[in-house]
C-alpha cells in the first residue's frame, strides 16, 4: 500500500489520475540549490530574502542529508514587509549577521514573496553598501523564485552570479589553472574531482566546493561558520585559469554559462562535460585534463580505469539486460541513464521534475543503444513516476529516499543517490565521479541486484 | 577573527539581549516577540505552524496552494502515526508557475481540489495559503465554497501565509480552520465522563498509549486532536465533558473556542514523565469528582511506575550529575523536561523554546535551578556559546539542533515531531531515559576533540600534583 494511490478509507484508489495538483514533487525550490553554493564558498553566509519558514525549512531539509550546521539566515518578513518592500528588514538583517557571524561574503537568494512583491534586490544591497561606505563584506544576490524552475536552476544561478560578480577579467594566465564547475554532487564527488585534478598537476578552483563545509570534522570550539570552500579571491582569479570544465549535460547546450561568461571575458577555455560517471565519460574528463595540462594519463588512473574495466567483465551477466527507473535532478539523471547503458542496464525511466525542454532528446544522446524503450518523464511528480514504475516493473530504482514508498511497495531495490537521502548515513559521501567513483557505483548497482535476488529466491545460497 | 576559525567568544545581539536569561541574575526577561531579522532564528513560519498542526489528520486532504517549496519540505517526515487511512502523508501541492502567479491561481485551485477529491475520497479538506497566495489576490474562500458545493465536501481555507507570523500564528490559523468542522456531528452516546485530549500529535503512537490510560479508568476519549485524528471525531469533539490540553501553543485557542461556545472546560496538562502523567490523570478524576475514577488512577499510576521504575532507577545510577540543555517548541515540554531530567538524576542548564509566552517561562523559570539559562527564540550561535559555556553533556532538541551537539561532541536526544519513538505517558519514560542513556554514556566521545582537549587538562594537572 502506498499513499499515492489509496483513498481515505484504504482501498486502492481509482479512476482518472488527478493531474492538476503536483503530488508528491520530485524538486524542491531554488533557493535551497542556490544555498547550497553558497555553503560552498569560504566564509559565506547563505541569507534567504523573503519569510522566515523559507531559510528554517531549507536548514533542516539540509541538515538531515548532511549531518553538519546550516546556517541560513532569512530578512524575516512581517505582514507589513509584505506590503511594503522587506528593505528596512533586509539592512536589519545584513547587520545582524555580520555582527553574529562575520562573514566575508554574504550570499543573497530571493524567494517567491519578495521576487512577487517587486523587491529590487540590487538596488537594496547598493544603498546599504552606500550607506555603509561600502566597507563589511561584500554581497551577492541571486534570483531565485521557486515558481520559475527548482533547485537544480537555483544552483547553477548562484554559480553564475558569483563568478559574473566578482571574477575579475584578466589576460596573463597562470599554468596548470583550471576551473571546475561542478553539477549537484556529493562532498565525495566534489573532493575526487580535486585530487583528479592534482594527479595531473593541476591546480583546480571548484566552484562550489561544499565538500568540507558539508562534510567536516569534528569540533573542539564552535565555528560560527563551518571552514572550507572556495575563497573569494580564488572566485576573483578564475579568469587566471587556463580552461573550465562545465560540468552536467543539460548545460553542454547553454550559452551564457558562467564558464561561456569565462571565454568570453578573460579567453579561459570552456569544456562542456557531462557527469564524469561511466567510462566513456570518465575518459572525456581525464583527456579534458590531459589537453589543460599537457599530462599523460597518470599510471594510478591508467590502473584503476583497469580494474573498473575488469569488474565490469566479472560482473556483466548480473546486470545486462535488466531494468531501471531513475529520478533526480536532470544531470544526475542522465549521468545515471549514460552510465547504466553502458553496462547493459536499460534506464526505462528517466524522471526529473524540472521542466526541461527536448528532455528525450538530451537523453537520446547519451543512453546507448537507443530511447525506443525509454519513458522520459520531466516535470513530473513521484505519484506519476510510482504509477509508471507499477506498469513498468523495472529491476531496480535510482534515486532520493523520496523512492523508498514505490519501492518498499513493490519490493523493488532503491539505490539512494542525490538528495536528499534522508533515511540513510553516508549520502553525502557517496562517491560517484571518475573511475573510481563509477567503480562504487557499479559494485552497488550489482550488489543490489544480487542481494534482492537472494532475498527473493527459495534456496538461499550464500554462494553466488 | 576570521568567521570560520574557531571562536571562544559569541556575543549575544543587542537586539536579543533580553531573551536571554539566568536565574538569579534579577534581570527582566523578554519573550513573545518576532525574530529578529539576520537572527537564523530556529523558528519557521505561520505556514509551517498550520501545517503541522493539522497533519495528522489522516483523512483530510491536505493541499498547500503556493509555489512548490512550502510543500515539499514537509513531506512525510513527521513521526505522527495514524491507525487507518495514510493520506496525510502524501504532499499536494498547487505548484504554482509563473504565468499563475501573474494570471491568478484559482482555476488551478479548483481543478486540483476537484480531481483529488473524486480520486482519494477524503472526509475533507484543508486548503494552506502560503506567502503567494495573499499577494497575487486568490479568493480562497470562495473556490472552497464552490468546490464544497460541488462535492459535498467540506473544503476549509487556512489563512496562513508564512509572512503574518510565527508558528503561533499558524496555530491559531489550524485552529480556526479545525473548529469548521467542530459542532457538525452526532454526540449521542459519548459518557458523562468523557474527554478530547488536545495538543497531542501521536508521535510514534503515544496518543494510543495515552488513550488507552483513560480508557482503563473508565473516561472515554471522544478526540485525540489532532493526532491519529479523524474529521468525523473533530466533527463530534464539543460532546466531550473536559478538554486536556497538552501542546498549549498550538491548540489553547480551540480549547478556548470549545469552552466559550460550547462550555467545555479546559486544563492544561503533559504527558513527559511519571510526574507529569500521572498529575494529567489525576487532573481528569478530580474533575469528575468520581471518587472511583481517582481510585483507578491511582492504581494505575501505582502500577505502571512499579513497572518503570526498577529500570529508570539503573539508567538514573548512571546519567546522575550529567548537564543538559534543551531547546523545544515549546514551554510545557520544556518545563516537563526539566523534571523529566530531574528523575533521572541530571541537571538542566539551558533551557529554551521557540515559542513560549510570559506564563509558559514564569513556571519554567520557577522550576529551574539557580544559573540556569533560559532563552527565548534562540539561534544556532547562541545555543552554541552555552553549550559551551556550561560544558553540557546532552541536548535535547530537533533535527536543527542536532548537528550543534554532535559538532561539540555533545550527546543529543531528538524530542521533535519527526522523531519516530514514543516518549509520552509511563512507557515513554523508558523509551526517553533509554534514549539519552544510549547517547550520553556511548563510548565515542572519548574521541571528541572537546573531549580529548579535557582529558589532556586533567592529565596536566595530575602531572602537576605529581611532580615534586
Amino acid at each position: 500500500m502506498n499513499p499515492d494511490n489509496t483513498t481515505a478509507q484504504g482501498t486502492p484508489a481509482e479512476g482518472e489520475l488527478p493531474a492538476s495538483a503536483t503530488r508528491n514533487a520530485c524538486k524542491l525550490c531554488s533557493p535551497l540549490g542556490a544555498a547550497m553554493v553558497f555553503k560552498g564558498v569560504r566564509s559565506c553566509l547563505p541569507f534567504l530574502h523573503g519569510s522566515q519558514g523559507c531559510a528554517t525549512y531549507i536548514r533542516r531539509y539540509m541538515i538531515s542529508h548532511f549531518r553538519e550546521p546550516v546556517d541560513i539566515a532569512s530578512s524575516s518578513f512581517s505582514e507589513e514587509d509584505a506590503i511594503f518592500g522587506g528593505a528596512r528588514n533586509f539592512e536589519q538583517g545584513v547587520e545582524n549577521v555580520i555582527s553574529q557571524y562575520q562573514p566575508e561574503l554574504i550570499g543573497v537568494a530571493t524567494t517567491c514573496l519578495s521576487e512577487t512583491i517587486g523587491d529590487n534586490m540590487l538596488g537594496m544591497i547598493k544603498s546599504y553598501q552606500d550607506k555603509h561606505n561600502s566597507s563589511g563584506p561584500p554581497l551577492v544576490h541571486v534570483s531565485t523564485p521557486a515558481y520559475t524552475g527548482t533547485h537544480s536552476d537555483g544552483y547553477y544561478g548562484a554559480i553564475d552570479q558569483l563568478v559574473r560578480t566578482f571574477a575579475k577579467p584578466m589576460t596573463a594566465k597562470i599554468a596548470g589553472h583550471v576551473n571546475i564547475l561542478p553539477a549537484m554532487m556529493s562532498c565525495a564527488d566534489l573532493r575526487h574531482l580535486r585530487e583528479l585534478c592534482e594527479l595531473y598537476q593541476l591546480s583546480p578552483t571548484i566552484l562550489p566546493d561544499y565538500s568540507a563545509t558539508l562534510e567536516g570534522s569534528s569540533w573542539g570550539e564552535y565555528h560560527r561558520i563551518s571552514p572550507g570552500g572556495t575563497s573569494l579571491e580564488e572566485i576573483e582569479e578564475m579568469g587566471s585559469a587556463t580552461a573550465t570544465i562545465e560540468i552536467g549535460h543539460t548545460r553542454a547546450y547553454l550559452k551564457n554559462t558562467p564558464a561561456d561568461y569565462l571565454e568570453k571575458t578573460s579567453s579561459v577555455k570552456r569544456h562542456a562535460l557531462g557527469w564524469p560517471l561511466g567510462i566513456r565519460h570518465t575518459d572525456q574528463f581525464v583527456t579534458s585534463l590531459s589537453q589543460i595540462s599537457g599530462n599523460r594519463l597518470p599510471e594510478s588512473l591508467k590502473d584503476e580505469r583497469g580494474r573498473l574495466v575488469d569488474a565490469y567483465a566479472d560482473a556483466h551477466k548480473y546486470v545486462s539486460g535488466k531494468t531501471a527507473a531513475i529520478f533526480g535532478e536532470p544531470d544526475l539523471v542522465i549521468a545515471q541513464a549514460a552510465f547504466l547503458s553502458e553496462i547493459g542496464i536499460r534506464p526505462i525511466i528517466c524522471a526529473t521534475g524540472a521542466k526541461v525542454k527536448k528532455w528525450k532528446q538530451l537523453l537520446s544522446s547519451e543512453i546507448e543503444g537507443g530511447v525506443a524503450d525509454v519513458e522520459a518523464l520531466s516535470g513530473t511528480d513521484h505519484a506519476k513516476i510510482s504509477a509508471r514504475i507499477r506498469e513498468l516493473k523495472p529491476d531496480l530504482i535510482l534515486g532520493s529516499s523520496k523512492g523508498y514508498p514505490i519501492a518498499r511497495e513493490l519490493s523493488i531495490p532503491l539505490l539512494r543517490i542525490g538528495f536528499p537521502i534522508h533515511d540513510r548515513f553516508g549520502g553525502q559521501r557517496i562517491l560517484q565521479v571518475g573511475y573510481r567513483g563509477t567503480l562504487a557505483a557499479f559494485d552497488r548497482v550489482v550488489n543490489a541486484l544480487l542481494e534482492n535476488k537472494q532475498d527473493t529466491s527459495e534456496t538461499g545460497y550464500s554462494y553466488l | 577573527m576570521k568567521a570560520d576559525e574557531p571562536t571562544k567568544v559569541i556575543q549575544v545581539l543587542d537586539d536579543r539581549a533580553a531573551q536571554v536569561w539566568t536565574k538569579g541574575s534579577g534581570e527582566a526577561f523578554v519573550c513573545d516577540r518576532k525574530s529578529t531579522a539576520g537572527s537564523v532564528t530556529q523558528r519557521a513560519c505561520a505556514f509551517c505552524g498550520s501545517r503541522v498542526v493539522l497533519y495528522p489528520i489522516a483523512d483530510a486532504l491536505h493541499i498547500v496552494h503556493g509555489p512548490i517549496g512550502c510543500a515539499v519540505y514537509n513531506w512525510d517526515i513527521r513521526g505522527s502515526l495514524s491507525s487507518g487511512s495514510q493520506l496525510h502523508r502524501n504532499s499536494f501541492s498547487t505548484d504554482l508557475a509563473e504565468k499563475e502567479v501573474i494570471f491568478g491561481g484559482e482555476k488551478k485551485l479548483e481543478a486540483s481540489l476537484l480531481e483529488l477529491i473524486e480520486y482519494y475520497k477524503p472526509k475533507a479538506a484543508f486548503v494552506y495559503s502560503t506567502c503567494i497566495v495573499g499577494l497575487i489576490g486568490d479568493d480562497v474562500q470562495a473556490i472552497c465554497r464552490k468546490v464544497s458545493k460541488k462535492t459535498n465536501i467540506d473544503c476549509i481555507p487556512v489563512d496562513s501565509p508564512g509572512f503574518k507570523g510565527t508558528k503561533k500564528t499558524g496555530y491559531q490559523a489550524a485552529c480556526e480552520a479545525a473548529y469548521k468542522l467542530v459542532g457538525t456531528g452526532d454526540t449521542s452516546g459519548i459518557s458523562k465522563y468523557s474527554i478530547n485530549l488536545m495538543g497531542e500529535f501521536n508521535i510514534g503512537g503515544e496518543a494510543w498509549m495515552i488513550r488507552e490510560y483513560y480508557e482503563r479508568i473508565g473516561i472515554e476519549v471522544v478526540a485525540t486532536i489532532t493526532g491519529d485524528g479523524r474529521v468525523d471525531d473533530l466533527r463530534r469533539c464539543h460532546g466531550a465533558a473536559l478538554n486536556l490540553v497538552q501542546c498549549s501553543g498550538s491548540m489553547t485557542h480551540l480549547a478556548q473556542l470549545l469552552e466559550e461556545e460550547h462550555g467545555i472546560p479546559l486544563k492544561r496538562v503533559s504527558f513527559f514523565g511519571f510526574e507529569d502523567t500521572a498529575q494529567a490523570l489525576y487532573t481528569a478524576a478530580e474533575h469528575f469528582g468520581d471518587p472511583e475514577l481517582m481510585c483507578k488512577a491511582e492504581e494505575l499510576v501505582r502500577d505502571e511506575i512499579a513497572k518503570y521504575t526498577p529500570k529508570i532507577k539503573a539508567y538514573r545510577k548512571e546519567l546522575k550529575g550529567k548537564k543538559a540543555a534543551l531547546y523545544v517548541g515549546g514551554a510545557f515540554k520544556a518545563f516537563s523536561l526539566v523534571l523529566a531530567l530531574r528523575a533521572l538524576g541530571m541537571k538542566t542548564v539551558l533551557a529554551g523554546t521557540q515559542t513560549g509566552n510570559a506564563e509558559d517561562y514564569k513556571q519554567l523559570q520557577d522550576i529551574c535551578d539557580p544559573g540556569t539559562v533560559i532563552v527565548d527564540d534562540s539561534n544556532p550561535l547562541e545555543l552554541a556559546k552555552f553549550v559551551l559555556e556550561k560544558e553540557v553533556d546532552l541536548f535535547i532538541g530537533g533535527v536543527k539542533e542536532r548537528p550543534i551537539a554532535f559538532k561539540l561532541g555533545v550527546a543529543f536526544c531528538d524530542h521533535n515531531h519527526e522523531r519516530k519513538i514514543p516518549l509520552a505517558g509511563f512507557e515513554g519514560m523508558l523509551h526517553f531515559a533509554d534514549e539519552v542513556a544510549k547517547s550520553v554514556l556511548s563510548p565515542i566521545w572519548k574521541f571528541a576533540p572537546r573531549h580529548e582537549l579535557r582529558a589532556l587538562k586533567i592529565n596536566t594537572q595530575i602531572a602537576d600534583t605529581e611532580s615534586p
